[in-house]
């Protein structure tokens, strides 16, 4: 009975959200440049589908801006929002740091001296339908990650708060390098609009090709954290009580990291660092629907996936034709979200 | 059932050596009190117990293999732990804490059971506290959580329960509840039980064995009368006690000496 109770919740929670998710893309997908009412693009998508065909009442190039342009970066978006708002839960449920967001532990400051280089290089290489610039943010978070793991690793056992200190000194050091391969390197104060893009973040998908690199990862990695649902549970109680219960908590421990961060590094490699989402989405959710991580899992990503896609919708709409950061847009609304939470639910930081 | 056999172990942390040549044995359904001042190794003999730690030396058999070749998984499935306090960073309610305790036993995307549900409702009705099931574990008192947590052990049907202090943040009353059940576990299903305590008079009414710790060393194993005596307990704890008989009970009652300024004026 309460069994049944838990999965109906589930599949109610899951099927509104998703709800919004599509919403959000449909919307997304009607407003720009130009401006394509829903109804038509609603036609063309199902004309995809094959099976119908709905007479033509719309230009070609209103097709092509829908299929070519726009949607590759609404979904690009949704990507962003799930990958990021599902490392959130698996490290803030990890670290048990209601403090922490995809980027504790140095894969920002990696990603962002990884593009920063790449932009210091003269070549110009195409990988997959990526620049340069996206495979080193990839490989500069991932990099980072290891070198703060290792870092932090004593005897056999990675210590959390050796990790979250490791995090903080490694992640100051890069953005010390950085910011002296800045000031240092003329090419790159000449691109000085292109780094402050990838910091302030930015939904840079501009072909199918590269959904079709990040999709599968950030898919396979939202199904991934689910087999660790019920370990991140027992992680609750920290790493020796998870022990306790018969998780094997190093093993884990480097489990959920790398899933964590491959899911971060696919997400800044196509959008720069977006801050709030990875942080303020799983608390919306936890405070919505509870810590149970077999839902804050599938949720928090659904939920992430709408707030990127309407932030993004935002950033591009609100000044046009000047296109805002996303990140400006997430961190506007995160942030006095977040301080709502903090006012108003004390206990739930007492730490 | 099960048996706990602790052959020759020695562990130390970084900093210095804690145990020395430990060797004891812990039969199924016994029901063990570990006593000592403190950092006297009580705690540290319980997560080698556990197998959280690995002795430097020695080996610790669960009936008769070794706990270390024994998976976290299998080890949790027999040993059950009550640490003297857990902070749970976010909101879960009482009856979703006691469910981790059947953690060992889920597959990852398998869903929990009507027959984990059952567990956990009687652990929850065992441990007498069913009606906090659905309020948060954060803003339950000191003495609910514990009950929270010796529920969540329970759920996990151990056949080995290794309890750290489990009265240290309690009153009186919270005590003798948490001791009793314990001690009727033991007595009605057999389950196996070593607590370290500090309370030696609490320990000499739940415990049938006792056994002294001092810096790292067996100082005395055996019945409460045998081990609660006023030279040992000086001995170990360096504190000038008086040991009379427990009115109902026969056995040992600790009476504290105490030291001049307690003393009061006629």
């Amino acid at each position: 009975m309460f069994i049944k109770l838990r999965r109906n919740k589930l599949i109610l929670v899951l099927l509104l959200l998703g709800g919004c998710l599509i919403a959000s893309l449909f919307l997304a997908s009607t407003f720009g440049a130009v401006a394509i009412p829903l109804p038509d693009i609603l036609r063309m998508a199902l004309n995809k589908v094959a099976i119908f065909d709905f007479p033509t009442t719309w230009r070609t190039v209103e097709e092509t801006i829908i299929f070519q342009i726009r949607l590759p970066r609404v979904i690009g978006g949704a990507l962003v929002g799930a990958a990021l708002a599902t490392a959130g839960v698996l490290f803030q449920g990890l670290l048990r740091n209601p403090m922490a967001d995809p980027y504790i532990i140095g894969t920002s400051a990696g990603a962002a001296l990884g593009a920063t280089i790449a932009m210091l290089l003269p070549i110009n290489l195409a990988f997959l339908g990526f620049g340069l610039i996206p495979v080193a943010a990839f490989c500069g978070a991932l990099a980072t990650v290891f070198l703060v793991y290792n870092l932090a690793r004593v005897g056999g056992k990675t210590p959390i708060i050796s990790m979250l200190l490791a995090g903080v000194v490694v992640s100051s050091l890069m953005a010390a390098i950085m910011a002296l391969l800045i000031s240092i390197s003329d090419r790159l104060q000449l691109n000085l609009h292109s780094v402050y893009s990838f910091l302030m973040g930015h939904i840079s998908v501009t072909s199918w090709e590269q959904i079709a690199v990040i999709a599968p990862l950030v898919i396979g990695g939202i199904i991934g954290a689910r087999f660790f649902a019920y370990h991140l549970n027992a992680f609750s109680l920290g790493e020796e009580g998870a022990s306790y219960l018969g998780i094997e908590v190093e093993r884990d421990k480097i489990l959920i990291l790398a899933l964590g961060s491959l899911l971060t590094a696919a997400a800044v490699s196509i959008s720069g660092l977006v801050g709030f989402v990875g942080l303020v989405v799983p608390h919306a959710v936890r405070l919505s629907f509870g810590p149970e991580h077999r839902l804050l899992l599938p949720a928090s990503a659904i939920a992430g996936g709408a707030f990127v896609v309407i932030a993004d919708l935002l950033a591009r709409t609100l000044l046009a034709p000047v296109e805002i950061p996303v990140g400006v847009i997430t961190a506007i609304i995160g942030a006095p979200f977040f301080i709502y939470l903090l006012r108003h639910t004390r206990k739930e930081y007492a730490f | 059932m099960i048996d706990l056999q602790i052959c020759q172990v020695s562990f130390s942390y970084l900093d210095g050596l804690v145990l020395h040549n430990i060797n004891l044995s812990v039969n199924a359904g016994e029901i063990v009190g570990l006593l000592g001042p403190n950092g006297s190794g009580k705690t540290t003999l319980l997560k080698l117990a556990s197998g959280v730690l690995k002795p430097n030396q020695g080996e610790i058999k669960l009936d008769g293999s070794s706990l270390s070749q024994l998976s976290r998984k299998s080890i949790a499935r027999n040993i059950a732990v009550v640490p003297q306090q857990f902070h749970v960073p976010f909101a879960f309610t009482a009856s979703e804490i006691v469910m981790l305790g059947r953690t060992p036993f889920l597959r990852p995307l398998a869903e929990e059971t009507e027959a984990d549900r059952r567990l956990v409702n009687n652990a929850l009705e065992l441990v007498g506290i069913k009606e906090l099931a659905q309020r948060r574990f954060d803003e339950l008192s000191g003495g609910e959580r514990q009950k929270v947590i010796l529920a969540m052990a329970l759920a996990q049907q151990p056949k080995l329960l290794l309890l750290d202090e489990p009265t240290v943040h309690l009153d009186i009353a919270h005590q003798v509840e948490i001791l009793e059940l314990v001690r009727g576990l033991n007595i009605r299903q057999g389950l196996t039980v070593i607590a370290a305590m500090h309370d030696l008079n609490l320990a000499a009414l739940y415990f049938d064995r006792l056994i002294l710790l001092k810096e790292g060393r067996v100082w005395a194993d055996g019945a409460p009368s045998q081990v609660l005596t006023e030279a040992k307990i000086s001995e170990v704890f360096s504190a000038s006690v008086m040991v009379e008989k427990h009115p109902l009970t026969g056995v040992p009652h600790i009476v504290v000496m105490p030291k001049g300024s307690a003393i009061k004026r006629e």
